[in-house]
């Protein structure tokens, strides 16, 4: 175990780093997903395999997917093709693509290394006392649902407000209703 | 088990510094908003230690609406981001550093 977490504590760190000095925010989004999926291998690693899921499904997965859209979005300069061309080159892509090998064979590693015997089962002595989804379901839906139900009301105010601030300015035709020095 | 612990615990206060680092350094901001995901991240990190330390469910629990508050947080930002495009065609965080009533 000990040696698995301190390579994914590396690739962490290493990508994190990569991300923050990054130029192009595709490349740096990049790298910040690949140091999500390696502290997601950690989570596996210390017996949370259900936040582990999570992570690379709504942090990974859903959230980042965001940020591509947006992004893509924003790309407002005229060498989008250019950069569309620079974006096939291996130079860009073949950093990311090691790491996240390393971070696979990780994950072999450990599937193969000691078949549990029984599906469900903790990997022993690679992975740490599982907590399991179940009594993680339990607690939330018994102790902290009250916080549930907070974190739904947290996100309909997101939802609310993405619409609110998201949505473009509205442009008015008529001459009495235009505002001063607005879009015409 | 302790060392190991404080390894992890380690490895979440370096990932949080990090993060804060480039909210700090950096002023695109995209790169800001990606830096206040590593810290949540390392945060949560934080959490999954505690709960795997004691072998508890609640840290998982944390993070869980860790996740929650993120993905608000996240959609809030991105669309505060496309207005600043919109009104300012720029990604710098300092265009915005007056205020114009």
């Amino acid at each position: 175990m000990n040696i698995l977490f301190y390579i994914s504590a590396v690739i962490a760190i290493v990508a994190t780093l990569r991300m923050i000095t990054g130029k192009n925010a595709v490349h740096a989004l990049l790298y910040l997903i690949v140091s999500l999926l390696a502290v997601s291998v950690i989570f596996f690693l210390l017996g949370a395999p259900f936040v582990a899921a999570l992570e690379v499904i709504i942090y990974a997965g859903a959230i980042m997917v965001l940020f591509v859209f947006v992004i893509m979005m924003l790309n407002v300069s005229g060498d989008g093709i250019k950069k569309e061309k620079a974006l096939l080159t291996p130079g860009i892509w073949v950093g990311p693509s090691i790491i996240t090998t390393v971070l696979l064979l990780e994950m072999v590693y450990m599937l193969v290394r000691q078949p549990s015997p029984f599906p469900g089962q903790p990997i022993a002595s690679i992975v740490r006392t599982e907590v399991t989804p179940a009594v993680v379901g339990a607690l939330l839906f018994t102790k902290y649902i009250l916080v549930v139900e907070l974190s739904a009301f947290l996100l309909a105010a997101g939802i609310i407000g993405a619409y609110h601030l998201g949505q473009k300015e509205k442009v008015s035709h008529h001459r009495y209703l235009k505002k001063e020095g607005g879009p015409v | 088990m302790t060392i190991m612990t404080e390894q992890e615990i380690g490895l979440a206060a370096i990932l949080f510094f990090l993060g804060l680092t480039g909210v700090l350094v950096r002023r695109n901001v995209i790169f800001m908003l990606m830096s206040v995901e590593v810290m949540l991240n390392a945060a949560g990190l934080a959490f999954i230690v505690g709960g795997s330390a004691w072998g508890k469910a609640d840290g998982q629990v944390m993070l869980i609406f860790i996740l929650a508050m993120a993905a608000a947080e996240v959609s809030v930002g991105l669309a505060l981001i496309i207005q600043l495009y919109h009104k300012f065609k720029s990604d710098d965080a300092d265009s915005v550093d007056k205020m114009s009533g």
